[in-house]
């Protein structure tokens, strides 16, 4: 009687469904957990998606500690808004200020990262833009013409010898106007090598390599043995141009497109290549004087795969294949059809050997397409559902984020098994472990960074945040370790340990180094100069005043600029600045530094301006006045701090 | 034989400081530190000028102390004065040599006392922050808390060099004069 009730009960159990709390177990607290006072031991680099920017987050305790600013305005510090900082979002449609970020690669020397920079890109209105690590500050910004959806890139060589963009929108070299229907005959793909100076970091367009109409999705560079290649994924090689969603998943097999950019580099060189008039913004921040400048270039060099045999082969992937992702090893290639069933592993060896034994099943616009089995090294049976991305732990395992079945799928490199799974929460996009797609993976951390929310945090109302998850990977089964909300949507993330940047942090900057054209070096340089209906204030900001603090003479319509400069000379003292009505922005300036926020008063009145960072016991006192008087007054120009009129009249 | 000793100790004031006072509050987890050599003040002192505006102290400036003249000459005509007892080898002298540096020393000491009065008391009336009845004057050697800062005074290296010559004259001269 007793043993049916247990029975029973035993029962009556299993037929639950399972929950997210039954996911947890063990000492997942303890394994998360980072003393207050105590650091993360990992920087975390999170796409922004939708926000434009890159997150960056401590790991394992998944903390928030910084959203630099790249693609998007930032009104908080006045990044887009400053003088000094609006060129770097200009482009040849002038500034737009907002982008959609997807993908970030961290600098790499022989494949292992280096902790330089940090590659972003811009799917919307294609550009990459270079990160400096010891400021966390965005130091260039490159626009890719010929181009649409830069989706497949920033993925860079091994010793960031070149950074790519690939279009996922084909759409038709230079301005011609044609008719969508001529998708065929018009349209083109590009993949861009931008060439990275080993020393200073500068981008620029190497050479485009023109491909036929199609959607270039993901990529990645070679290593090891493949160092020469670069791989890409595409979908859409139905070409076609309306409802995608059914047209472009009807051919049984897409392409890995399979580059061979030391051979390219070549071609180029050899004068193979094609000079043709493209307009783009290169936007560089210079570290001296403080400000970006904003060049408009007008040529690129096209690389026609007809022209340069040799370079480019297709490798069928089934079924719209996304991620495309190497081993550590540099042998595997392993494409993510997401709608196949398989996951198919392809070998860079029995490649190169396919190529040169001519295995080749026909072509695709001229492009060679290798055999399928020719260079596969097997197939991942009956992975998951929906894979999408594979990263890797350099103990011989793979890891794929699985979309449908919200899952994280390992499995072996050696014998294409399925090792184990875990669920994710919901519906993983992208993963990483920390270096995953170096030659050197941390194989201790993976991340999921999920696209459905739910019921994961505190509801928020209709929008929420996304989630990510913490495994660790350490043993032979993943445990989950930690749900933390992100923002914007993140793509690709990038990961490293934090002594590889943390000690070289710049602190503050160094004022006898100010080349600013606009600094005021000391209190007793501040000053105010009309030009015309051009005001500029040479400011200064110390704990805890401002120099000059009252200032008059100026007028309705002037075009007033604020040139405001920190004398302070120690860590974490940024002063803030803002102006009462000022259709503007705020700024932040950083010991040091001199920023510009432009105003054009439009009404006569009393506009007080102040400190707007808590920066010292007295900030409240940091504040002062503009008078504005209507245009045509004679109010005489007047400026100072400490002087009243009673001081004034003593002297 | 203990005067090159001596000579050597006191050489090392110009290679290291004499005296360190170092700070702390909860906004400066990592400290500020103020170094006096025989000829300058160094470390963080532009910061700690910065924060003493607003209780109104003078700020600091190495222009402002004429010792950093007088220190180095009065201690090198000492190692000088050494020099040449080492040669005339009279016990006599050698006392004198010491009553010197006792001398040194303890004017150093009153004149130190004098400035960190004068800093820590004349305050600019017009000061932001006033505090009733509170003064800054930093220790002499030792540790005191001033408002949120924690300060502590003591000899740097130079310093104890100088505190082994002392020791050693005095210890010497002691041992020579009873010996008598």
């Amino acid at each position: 009687m007793l043993g049916l009730a247990v029975a029973t009960t035993a029962a009556m159990q299993s037929c639950k469904m399972k929950t997210a709390a039954t996911a947890v177990q063990g000492d997942a607290a303890t394994k998360t957990y980072v003393a207050p006072g105590k650091y993360d031991e990992i920087y975390n680099f999170v796409s922004g998606g939708f926000n434009g920017q890159v997150s960056v987050y401590g790991l394992p305790s998944g903390r928030l500690l910084k959203v630099i600013p790249v693609f998007a305005v930032n009104p908080e510090n006045g990044y887009g808004y400053s003088e000094e900082t609006k060129a770097m979002l200009n482009t040849t449609n002038g500034l737009i200020p907002w982008d959609d970020q997807h993908h970030l690669d961290l600098s790499q020397t022989n494949g292992e990262q280096d902790g330089r920079w940090l590659f972003a890109n811009a799917n919307n209105t294609p550009r990459v833009a270079r990160i400096d690590l010891t400021t966390f500050k965005t130091m260039e910004v490159l626009q890719i013409p010929n181009s649409a959806g830069n989706h497949s890139s920033p993925f860079i060589t091994e010793n960031t010898e070149y950074v790519v963009a690939g279009t996922r929108f084909s759409v038709p070299l230079g301005s011609e106007d044609v008719p969508i229907s001529s998708f065929k005959d018009n349209f083109h793909s590009t993949a861009s090598f931008i060439s990275v100076d080993k020393n200073t970091g500068k981008m620029d367009i190497a050479f485009q390599i023109v491909l036929p109409g199609m959607n270039l999705d993901l990529s990645h560079a070679g290593k090891g043995p493949s160092h020469d290649w670069f791989f890409f994924s595409s979908y859409n090689t139905e070409q076609a141009y309306t409802l995608l969603e059914v047209n472009a998943s009807q051919k049984d097999k897409d392409y890995i497109v399979a580059v061979n950019w030391k051979k390219a580099e070549e071609y180029a060189k050899a004068g193979k290549g094609k000079k043709v008039p493209a307009s783009y913004a290169h936007n560089t921040y210079d570290e001296h004087t403080q400000s970006a400048t904003s060049e408009i270039k007008n040529e690129v060099l096209l690389l026609d795969p007809k022209d340069c045999p040799d370079m480019i082969y297709m490798i069928p992937c089934p079924k719209s294949p996304h991620g495309c992702d190497i081993d550590p090893s540099g042998e595997y290639i392993v494409g993510s059809g997401k709608l196949a069933a398989l996951i198919p592993v392809f070998s860079f060896s029995k490649m190169t050997g396919a190529i040169a034994g001519k295995q080749f099943e026909g072509d695709f616009k001229g492009i060679p397409i290798i055999k399928y089995e020719a260079a596969l090294h097997g197939e991942v049976q009956k992975p998951g559902l929906g894979p999408l991305h594979t990263e890797f732990d350099g103990k011989g395992n793979a890891y794929t984020s699985m979309f449908l079945s919200s899952e994280v799928v390992k499995w072996s490199l050696k014998d294409l098994k399925v090792l184990d799974r875990v669920p994710t929460y919901y519906s993983v996009g992208h993963l990483m472990i920390p270096g995953g797609d170096t030659k050197k993976p941390g194989g201790k951390y993976l991340v999921a960074y999920n696209k459905i929310t739910k019921d994961r945090f505190l509801p928020t109302g209709p929008e929420l945040a996304q989630s990510a998850q913490l495994y660790d990977i350490s043993g032979d089964k993943m445990q989950l370790l930690l749900d933390f909300p992100t923002f914007g949507e993140p793509h690709y993330a990038q990961a490293c340990q934090a002594s590889l940047i943390k000690d070289k942090q710049v602190k503050f900057y160094d004022i006898n180094k100010n080349g600013h054209e606009y600094v005021t070096m000391g209190e007793k340089k501040a000053n105010v100069v009309r030009k015309g209906n051009r005001v500029d204030i040479y400011m200064t900001a110390i704990r805890s005043h401002l120099v000059p603090d009252n200032i008059e003479g100026v007028f309705v319509g002037d075009e007033v600029y604020f040139h405001v400069t920190n004398l302070e000379q120690d860590w974490d003292i940024p002063h803030g600045f803002a102006i009462k009505n000022n259709p503007n922005a705020e700024l932040l300036i950083m010991p040091g530094e001199t920023v510009t926020l432009k105003f054009t008063p439009d009404k006569q009145g009393i506009y007080p301006f102040y400190c707007t960072d808590f920066c010292s016991a007295l900030h409240q006192e940091m504040s002062g006045y503009l008078r504005v008087s209507p245009k045509g007054s004679n109010v005489p120009l007047k400026f100072g701090t400490g002087e009243t009129v009673t001081s004034v009249a003593a002297k | 034989m203990s005067i090159p000793i001596v000579i050597i100790c006191l050489a090392t004031l110009w290679f290291f400081p004499m005296w360190r006072i170092d700070m702390r509050a909860p906004q400066y987890p990592d400290g500020l530190s103020m170094q006096i050599w025989i000829n300058d003040v160094k470390g963080d002192v532009p910061i700690i000028n910065g924060l003493n505006h607003y209780i109104g102290m003078k700020t600091i400036h190495k222009e402002d102390f004429l010792e950093f003249v007088f220190m180095p000459v009065s201690i090198g005509c000492f190692m000088a004065a050494g020099v040449l007892i080492m040669v005339l080898k009279k016990k006599i002298l050698y006392y004198v040599w010491t009553g010197i540096f006792l001398l040194i020393a303890l004017l150093s000491f009153a004149d130190f006392y004098r400035w960190e009065y004068n800093y820590g008391h004349n305050l600019d009336p017009n000061a932001p922050i006033q505090v009733p009845g509170m003064s800054y004057q930093p220790p002499l050697i030792g540790y005191k808390k001033l408002l949120n800062f924690e300060v502590l005074s003591q000899p740097d290296i130079g310093g104890w060099c100088y505190i082994v010559s002392g020791m050693i004259l005095v210890g010497i001269t002691c041992y020579e004069w009873k010996k008598k």
